[in-house]
């Protein structure tokens, strides 16, 4: 255990927590909040920086994790520990639909590699990098716990099963 | 198992005797037997996460972290078996793959944690043959140089954040392989405590920037000190290299300051470096400054004192530095005292004397005590910023459940939950009498008040704990009704059953009374010197427009006086306004003395270093004054000599609190206008840190300002960034306006101490402010 | 025998919605239990009694688990669910949530019940979203309903259960570093012990289980510990969702009793794909040493029996490969996982599963030397059991797996610098 389970350190409460976030935003996080102790705002620190991610477009800025941290009364590095911790924040603009493409072993051994290379082809782009127009982001991710599916990738919050360039095709002309 | 209970237990075939539930390392750090460790600190929480100090212990079959296993009865240890050494061996290799071979150009080499086990459990030749991991450099403030790419991710720095300096700056951001330790983007660490790190870091990590490939380890000669800032009296080791000290570490004191040193005490000693350092003795002719010998000089400067005192010794005053040695203002009192002169004052900053104050005044508790406290109000106190180390033992019964509030007159940064009350100074007053009427008090101010929930929660919070405190700090010792501060507080305390305590503003406050240097019957006080000019001044150790409570009164009678003799170790800008003659004395670390801390313990010091150029330790000048003027009892030849005399004279008084009065004093403060308020900044407190370079690069070492709440800017039609003229009894300063929430309606802070404030009025004082 | 307990429900139509569960006898347990007030020991005993053990992969017995609570202590206890699957070959959870989240709800009241907890979370990685929204759409059913809130059945017990969202970490499936992350912090596993028991959420006694293990307790509360027992065999009670993948024809969840022989599992996935070849299976997720196909094939799913083969049931997540995979490949792979997801606390596994990654992959990159056969045996002894949490384990096992059964196709790939296969 790292640090005892109490906060040690105490931030003070920041005052102005309504200019931080739109309305929405902030009732989007108070339902978090909810949901823990009083003295425990911060255990909605993922939930409010999946949050606000998704409203910047799909990635966090210096900036925004400082009002999280504010508005969760967090110490800035606190939360920045927390961001750069999970695999789901990003910290460089994304395309308008990241593609999370599984290559671990079920996937693989399913032609995930093949998977990734028509991908790779068809959007021309490589991954971890997105397409020219932004419209994409290409990332490589850890088992999504879909191996029935496999190959599959993850586009927004939707898994797709059983790949084939086809069905790459028919997915991403169906997307906005 | 009740947490007394004695336990058996057996390491490397020896018994041992040891509390149950106790961790294995520190039973065998008791012991005297080494168990290679990196992320373990006896003060911070257990991480158990480098697996340096893995052991065999029978019946377990994997290797198990001494610093996260209890010790029960019967355990048997084995520190050094093949499974054990296999295990840290094991440890020490992955350690070292990605740990740079650049320990010749490390700062850390030589005195370097891993480089030490290395040498015990690592191996010749490395098997890794994989590239190197390499962190980017970052920049992370003007006292802590970093390298990361030498970090081992022990996280004792990231610890020490959390739980002793009381703010997270450092963390450890990403994961695995990729962790790195770090402020994130372009943050700095600004704990007044941040130095502590440079210690705990096992590795060239994190090491002190202003050392930075200055010396290394072995050339330097290690000294015993004691920290010449605020009153807890710190131990420390001063580094040495040729006559130079290069760095300052803590010495372990568990009564004191345990292992830590506030990063003043740590970077002060800079300032000994500083450009406008005194070597040499300076002479006033016609207006202009002129270096003398010191046979020259000290004649001078005793013949300029026999002028101004001409027939009576009460023409002549001394204001005295109490930072300065016992010894030195010993000799400093005696020599007014054999002058005839009873006009001797060390309470440069006071802004009150009406009261009648304790026989003794001190902390009233040890500075291990206030672990224990259950409850405190702290009056006029900005304690983290004044006694970082006091401040430190304060969160830590916070941490055990304390409750503390505050009385002061800025909302200070609080590292631990904590009741505030902010109000302007004369509020202060009103909050105090209130607190004192909740708890039953009456008389004086205590029957008009107006009490509140808040008021009756501070009283309750006094009165239902088993040991509280009530301390009196810098804000209130300035305070124009301290009198009245200190009499409620009084008050408060006997009401609540609270302790009666001061947080001494300087390293020698207590020790300065202990030796006389106050004045006596019939002698004026600081303030009264500097009120109704005198002939002759003494001056040691101080710069009279940064250093007294009314800059503007000391510089305007000072500089009227027909002679003023200054013992100063720098060249100052004020002092030679109104000097006639300045003796160059030793510095911090220059000479032995003794100073007296906040619980009275007299700590006495040598000199570690050799006064710079022509300097000499402000005892043997003031002998020698006292040989030219004369007086008797002028003939130590060391400063033990002194210090034997100052014993004989203090004869055990111990410290003692008891004897105050003072709540039918009329307030002076009525409230109306705008007040002042001239805090001290922490990097402000004296001539020394006032010239350590590096700490004024930090964010602690604020400018001058007038400092104002928005509203009051409003009405005042100012902006963030207008000049503004500050207006103050006849004096002015132009200064620049700072929107700084802190500061209550009715007041502006602008803090003394400051470059730019010399021609303002008492710290705390009602003001205009204009648009220039 | 299959889809007894998690899956009993899976013949329905949209078997996620409350009147469906309701219609198998859903809440009945729990409203059994609250009305007849029934002493928490005896809910403890008969889960002790079923044999049930942790469905996440640890085997740790249930009931036992729960009994380390002191039920009478004073203050605020916790129930948590371990939803935050991510064991590769694993996507058992997945189905319980989108299928079955009422008797997870269940389960966790009834466990709340037992350990005289009164809030529970259930910790869905973040991934699942679709899990995530057809749980909390049960969770307002259940609101709704009377079986989550205040004064259940007018027992006088409340229970109020949440839901958490993970952020992508597979460390958090580790039961301490998951409570550091409902915390808000890194998952980073906590030193044990104190367990989760004495010092959990917010350090108040908690327990943790399976999403899989809590679905399980109503159906053992319903039909008794000693029927669940008896669906399996000795030391492996009761019925276990296996997650088969691979190289194989019709991959998926399957509700079976501990001890169904594997090959009868693989015949139910419908055999290999394309009539291929088995080669090799990885019978408990990717932490699980790999075991020959053919020794497989005679191996009963339980935990004695897989063990017994050097590897461990796990998750039962099995994953089948078939001859045309290159070996080095796989643990390249499986490697690269565990490189990526330690969570660089502790030295060996911040160090050392990074160095072993490098080191696979020079070989399956062909630039493999001799000695690294060698430094691979020996590197996972020094991380493996050095670690505060088991993720150092879960990296050398597979590492060791590899070497001790496809040893040759190492040494192929160092001589020859490419595959032995295809």
């Amino acid at each position: 255990m790292g640090f005892k389970n109490v906060p040690m350190s105490t931030v003070k409460p920041s005052e102005n927590k309504e200019t931080l976030f739109s309305a929405e935003v902030r009732t989007e996080i108070d339902k978090w909040i909810a949901k823990y102790p009083p003295e425990w705002r911060q255990s909605a620190v993922m939930a409010a920086l999946m949050l606000v991610q998704q409203e910047n477009g799909g990635h966090l800025t210096t900036e925004l994790m400082d009002k999280v941290a504010a508005y969760l009364d967090m110490a800035p590095i606190a939360v920045y520990e927390v961001a750069s911790f999970y695999s789901m924040f990003e910290h460089k603009p994304v395309g308008k639909h990241k593609i999370c493409v599984c290559t671990n072993v079920s996937c693989m051994i399913n032609g995930s590699d093949r998977i990734v290379e028509y991908l790779e082809r068809k959007l021309d782009t490589k991954l971890g990098q997105s397409s020219e127009d932004g419209r994409y982001t290409l990332k490589e991710v850890e088992c999504l716990g879909a191996c029935g599916g496999a190959p599959m990738f993850q586009i927004g919050n939707r898994y797709y099963e059983n790949l084939t360039p086809e069905l790459i095709d028919s997915i991403l002309d169906g997307l906005e | 198992m009740s947490d007394d209970q004695m336990v058996t237990i057996e390491v490397d075939g020896r018994e041992l005797q040891a509390k149950a539930g106790a961790l294995l390392i520190e039973v065998t750090d008791a012991a005297g037997i080494t168990i290679p460790r990196f992320c373990y600190h006896k003060k911070l929480s257990v991480a158990a996460n480098c697996r340096m100090c893995l052991v065999e212990i029978a019946k377990v079959p994997k290797p198990m972290p001494a610093c996260a296993t209890p010790v029960n009865q019967g355990m048997q240890v084995f520190t050094r078996s093949p499974l054990a050494l296999a295990a840290q061996k094991g440890t020490m290799e992955f350690l070292l793959i990605n740990h740079p071979l650049d320990c010749p150009i490390c700062d850390q080499g030589g005195e370097c944690e891993l480089q030490d086990i290395a040498l015990g459990y690592g191996r010749d030749a490395s098997r890794f043959v994989e590239g190197k991991r390499v962190v980017p450099e970052r920049d992370i403030g003007p006292l802590i140089a970093t390298d990361f790419t030498r970090c081992i991710h022990c996280t004792r720095c990231v610890r020490f954040g959390a739980e002793i300096a009381g703010i997270r700056e450092l963390g450890a951001t990403g994961r695995g392989e990729h962790m790195e330790i770090g402020t994130y983007i372009g943050k700095s660490v600004d704990s007044e405590l941040s130095g502590n790190v440079i210690d705990i870091c096992p590795v060239g990590s994190l090491t002190s920037k202003p050392f930075l490939y200055s010396a290394r380890a072995w050339e330097l000669v290690q000294r015993k000190g004691i920290a010449p800032h605020d009153s807890a009296g710190s131990n420390l080791n001063l580094h040495v290299r040729r006559n130079q000290v290069m760095r300052v570490h803590p010495r372990d004191n568990e009564g004191v300051n345990e292992c830590w040193i506030s990063d003043r005490d740590r970077f002060s000693y800079e300032g000994l470096y500083s450009a406008d350092r005194l070597t040499r003795p300076l002479i006033r002719k016609s207006d202009k400054w002129v270096e003398a010998d010191w046979q020259d000089a000290l004649d001078a400067a005793a013949q300029g004192l026999k002028r101004a005192r001409g027939t009576s010794g009460n023409r002549l005053g001394a204001l005295l530095s109490p930072g300065a040695t016992l010894e030195e203002l010993y000799l400093a009192q005696k020599l007014m005292r054999g002058l005839g002169s009873e006009n001797i004052d060390f309470r440069i900053r006071q802004g009150d004397f009406r009261g009648t104050e304790p026989a003794l005044p001190w902390l009233g508790q040890s500075i291990a005590e206030l672990d224990e406290l259950n409850a405190a109000l702290l009056i006029g106190s900005n304690i983290r910023k004044e006694q970082p180390i006091l401040a430190h033992r304060l969160r830590k019964a916070v941490l055990d459940g304390a409750q503390i509030s505050f009385i002061n007159p800025l909302e200070f940064d609080i590292n631990y939950p904590a009741t505030q009350l902010v109000n302007s100074p004369a509020g202060m007053i009103s909050d105090l009498a209130a607190v004192a009427r909740a708890l039953g008090g009456s008389g004086g101010l205590i029957d008009g008040a107006d009490v509140n929930d808040t008021h009756r929660a501070v009283a309750d919070q006094l009165q239902s704990a088993a040991k509280a405190t009530v301390l009196l700090g810098n804000l209130a010792v300035a305070h124009p009704d301290y009198a009245l501060l200190q009499g409620l507080a009084n008050v408060i305390a006997e009401k609540s059953g609270a302790l009666l305590g001061y947080l001494p503003e300087a390293a020698n406050s207590i020790g300065a009374r202990l030796c006389g240097a106050l004045p006596g019957a019939g002698g004026s006080n600081a303030l009264e010197m500097l009120s109704n000019p005198h002939k002759g001044y003494l001056l040691l150790g101080v710069e009279p427009g940064l250093d007294f409570w009314n800059p503007a009164r000391a510089m305007e009678t000072l500089g009227q006086a027909e002679y003023v003799v200054a013992l100063s170790a720098f060249r100052s800008y004020s002092l030679e306004q109104v000097a006639d003659v300045i003796l160059p004395i030793a510095g911090f670390a220059e000479t032995s003395g003794t100073y007296v801390n906040a619980q009275g313990d007299w700590q006495s010091f040598g000199g570690a270093v050799a006064p710079a150029g022509d300097s000499r330790p402000a005892w043997k000048v003031l002998r020698v004054l006292g040989n030219l003027l004369d007086v008797s009892g002028f003939d130590q030849v060391s400063s033990e000599e002194i210090l034997a005399e100052v014993r004989q004279m203090a004869g055990g008084r111990r410290p003692e609190n008891s004897g105050v009065n003072g709540i039918d004093i009329d307030p002076l403060l009525d409230g109306t206008g705008l007040t002042r308020i001239g805090d001290i900044p922490i990097y402000a407190l004296d001539p020394l840190v006032r010239r350590a370079a590096s700490l004024q690069k930090t964010r602690d070492a604020i400018g001058a300002g007038a400092r104002i709440n928005r509203r009051e800017a409003e009405i005042a039609g100012l902006a963030d960034g207008d000049k503004v003229v500050v207006k103050q009894d006849k004096c002015s300063a132009e200064l620049r306006v700072v929107i700084d929430p802190a500061v209550p309606d009715g007041c502006v802070r602008v803090p003394a101490g400051l470059a730019g404030t010399e021609t303002l009025g008492g710290q705390i004082g009602n003001v205009t402010l204009e648009k220039a | 025998m299959a889809n007894e307990v998690c899956f009993r429900n899976m013949d329905q139509d949209r078997p996620w919605l409350l009147e469906q569960y309701r219609s198998r006898g859903g809440y009945e347990v729990l409203a059994r239990i609250l009305t007849e007030k029934t002493p928490p020991e005896s809910i403890i005993n008969e889960v002790k009694l079923s044999g049930l053990r942790g469905r996440g992969g640890a085997g740790f017995p249930t009931g036992l688990k729960w009994s380390f609570i002191s039920r009478n202590a004073p203050g605020q206890k916790y129930v948590v669910c371990n939803s935050d699957e991510g064991e590769p070959g694993t996507f058992k959870d997945r189905d319980v949530l989108r299928y079955n989240p009422h008797q997870l709800i269940e389960g966790m009241v009834i466990a709340g019940y037992a350990i005289g907890a009164t809030c529970g979370y259930n910790y869905i990685r973040g991934e699942f979203w679709e899990p995530y929204e057809r749980f909390e759409a049960a969770l307002e059913e259940a609101r709704a309903a009377g079986f989550l809130g205040r004064d259940l059945f007018g027992s006088g017990f409340d229970f109020e259960l949440h839901s958490h969202l993970g952020a992508g970490a597979y460390i958090c499936g580790e039961e301490t570093a998951l409570l550091e992350s409902i915390e808000g912090k890194k998952g980073q596993p906590r030193y044990k012990p104190p367990f989760p028991a004495h010092y959990g959420l917010y350090g108040r006694p908690t327990i943790i289980n399976n999403t899989e293990s809590l679905a399980s307790i109503p159906v053992i509360l319903e039909k008794g510990g000693e029927w669940f027992k008896q669906l399996g065999v000795e030391n492996s009670g009761g019925t276990k969702l296996f997650s088969i993948s691979g190289n194989i024809k019709n991959p998926g969840v399957f509700e079976i009793p501990l001890g169904t022989p594997f090959s009868e599992l693989l015949e139910m996935a419908g055999g290999m794909k394309n009539g291929s070849k088995i080669k090799a299976v990885i019978p408990g997720g990717s932490s699980a040493p790999i075991i020959p196909g053919e020794q497989m094939m005679k191996l009963t799913m339980d935990y004695d029996a897989i063990a017994k083969a050097g590897s461990m049931l796990g998750s039962g997540a099995v994953i089948v490969l078939d001859d045309s995979n290159c070996m080095v490949k796989v643990l390249e792979r499986m490697s690269y996982f565990y490189y990526e997801e330690s969570c660089g606390q502790c030295t060996p596994c911040r160090e050392g599963t990074g160095w072993l990654y490098r080191v696979v992959h020079r070989i399956e990159t062909g630039r493999g030397r001799p000695e690294d056969l060698a430094l691979l045996d020996d590197m996972t002894t020094k991380i493996a059991g050095r670690t505060i949490c088991a993720l150092g384990d879960a990296a050398a096992m597979p590492v060791q797996g590899m070497l001790r059964h496809f040893r040759d196709e190492f040494k192929y790939h160092i001589a020859h610098k490419r595959c032995l296969v295809g």
